[in-house]
């Protein structure tokens, strides 16, 4: 028995033998499920978990990583978006992190992926039965910049008490003219729970109506965990005469020609130059392969 | 004299891979809860003692520990053997109060207590509700059940049997305590099924 020791090789490791696997022990996981269990039986509401510290630091998506480690399995393809992206530092950084915790397979194609974990983005590929769609939530409660104090708020969600959130969206159009909340715009879940959608912009409020994949949210900071599962009622709080609108793009995707699409401003140089782009990747590298073009200048 | 070098029959049965088997359980489970009244086909390798069944002791290794009390019926309870190894591979403390159950097996379906007569939660917090796992017999055959809610498309159509008593009454009631309330989990021989309390249920005519 060769008894040197010896460096050990992270690029030879497809896991790190020494946690166990997706990192969490088996006590945490077990809690963490219960409370998605619990989440999806309420949808909407925000079910309290011991939330654990992870590796990485919270609001890199602790929340998210958490459930996602709790759920996943060797039989999994696992795909990490960021602001829509794949490439980007928090989505490439989580995505390693399940690699060498789990060896499960990782893709970027949305259409292959059983879970997605997603910063801020639903992807522009309709999802399908049986994904799941994981959230990384920074601040859960809908009602907090209205009614700092979690005892309030908790009895305020007990009492189905959303008024003040109406006034919120009031004072907008008050203000405004229009409802201008843009991003994290309150949903109301299967006619029961006002719930945050995390900080998506709010085009993508209607992908979360009746959607066939199951959405699951984790808040690691605050120590929350709410489902809602497929094919369930999602509704934009909007009022009659201001109904709920999504944003409008005066110009289509530079890359791809994509005008149904979120995009992206990205800076070009510094004379005042700028571009459009689809801010989800995969989709936009699909339409690209297609053969679709945008009207970018070189 | 010798101390016999056979196990204890409660020490043996469980899961020989904790981990991924009890990964496979969950997602089985969580796939039924998401959608509710598909039947989910649960594979494990666990041999409970009877008469507790092979499926609920899959859904028990998988969710109750240390952490989670477990309410037993009288069948369960009476057998040392099941409560023995409930102890060993979960951990969970018995608790003969239903009110105060984190989860409450049933082996005879025709002799449990009313749905009521569990943890419902608050309205603050209505997480803090019993799960009851039912050990059903068939999940093909039985009273047909027309399903509606989160996690139904239109509507789904579930059959499962043996069904408790005044099934349809008590589940109204159980949804109009909406959002406390029990959720079910009806563990049938090589699968699973779900009722969560969102779940309204409707006797299909005929």
């Amino acid at each position: 028995m060769n008894t040197e020791a010896r460096a050990f090789d992270w690029a030879e490791a497809p896991a790190i033998a020494t946690y166990n696997f997706a990192y969490l022990d088996e006590q945490s996981k077990r809690m963490i499920r219960r409370a998605i269990l619990k989440g999806i039986a309420v949808p909407g509401y925000q079910v309290p978990f011991a939330s654990r510290e992870m590796p990485m630091p919270y609001g890199w998506g602790t929340g998210g990583v958490q459930v996602t480690a709790s759920i996943i399995g060797p039989d999994d393809t696992l795909k990490v978006i960021d602001q829509g992206a794949d490439d980007t530092t928090n989505a490439i950084s989580i995505r390693k992190f399940f690699q060498r915790t789990t060896g499960v397979r990782t893709t970027t194609a949305t259409t292959e992926a059983s879970i997605i974990q997603t910063r801020h983005r639903i992807p522009e590929t309709p999802l399908t039965a049986g994904q799941v769609l994981v959230y990384q939530v920074p601040i859960p409660e809908p009602l907090r910049f209205l009614e700092p104090r979690e005892t309030e708020t908790r009895t305020m969600h007990a009492l189905e008490e959303y008024g003040v959130m109406h006034v919120k969206l009031y004072e907008d159009i008050a203000r405004h003219g229009h409802i201008a909340t843009t991003y994290a715009y309150p949903v109301m879940v299967q006619g029961r729970y006002v719930t945050d959608p995390s900080p998506t912009p709010k085009f993508d409020n209607p992908k979360m109506d009746q959607c066939p994949a199951l959405q699951l949210f984790g808040a690691g900071r605050e120590m929350r965990i709410y489902a809602i599962p497929p094919w369930t009622e999602v509704t934009s709080l909007d009022f009659e005469d201001h109904p709920f609108a999504v944003q409008a793009f005066d110009r289509p995707c530079a890359l791809c020609g994509a005008d149904d699409v979120f995009l992206d401003e990205v800076i070009m140089d510094d004379q005042g130059g700028r571009m459009f782009v689809c801010s989800d990747t995969d989709h936009c590298n699909g339409r690209q392969q297609a053969g679709h073009a945008g009207e970018q200048e070189t | 004299m010798q101390p016999s070098l056979r196990p204890e029959s409660f020490l043996e049965g469980g899961f020989a891979d904790p981990v991924l088997g009890g990964q496979a359980v969950f997602r089985c489970i969580m796939q039924a809860m998401a959608e509710p009244g598909t039947v989910q086909p649960i594979s494990h390798d666990l041999q409970p003692p009877e008469p507790m069944t092979a499926t609920m002791a899959a859904i028990a290794a998988t969710l109750c520990d240390a952490d989670t009390s477990i309410w037993l019926d009288a069948t369960l309870a009476a057998n040392a053997q099941v409560v023995k190894w409930l102890g060993f591979h979960t951990g969970a403390p018995v608790t003969p109060r239903a009110d105060q159950a984190t989860f409450a097996l049933v082996g005879d379906i025709g002799a449990m207590p009313a749905l009521a007569d569990f943890a419902q939660g608050t309205d603050s917090y209505p997480d803090r509700s019993s799960t009851l796992v039912l050990a059903v017999e068939h999940l093909d055959r039985g009273m047909a059940l027309d399903l509606s809610g989160p996690g139904i498309r239109d509507s789904r159509t579930l059959r499962f049997a043996p069904v408790p008593s005044d099934f349809i009454a008590q589940w109204a009631a159980n949804g109009a305590r909406f959002p406390r309330g029990v959720d079910l989990i009806l563990a049938a021989p090589g699968a699973v099924a779900c009722l969560p309390r969102s779940t309204r249920v409707r006797q299909e005519e005929g």
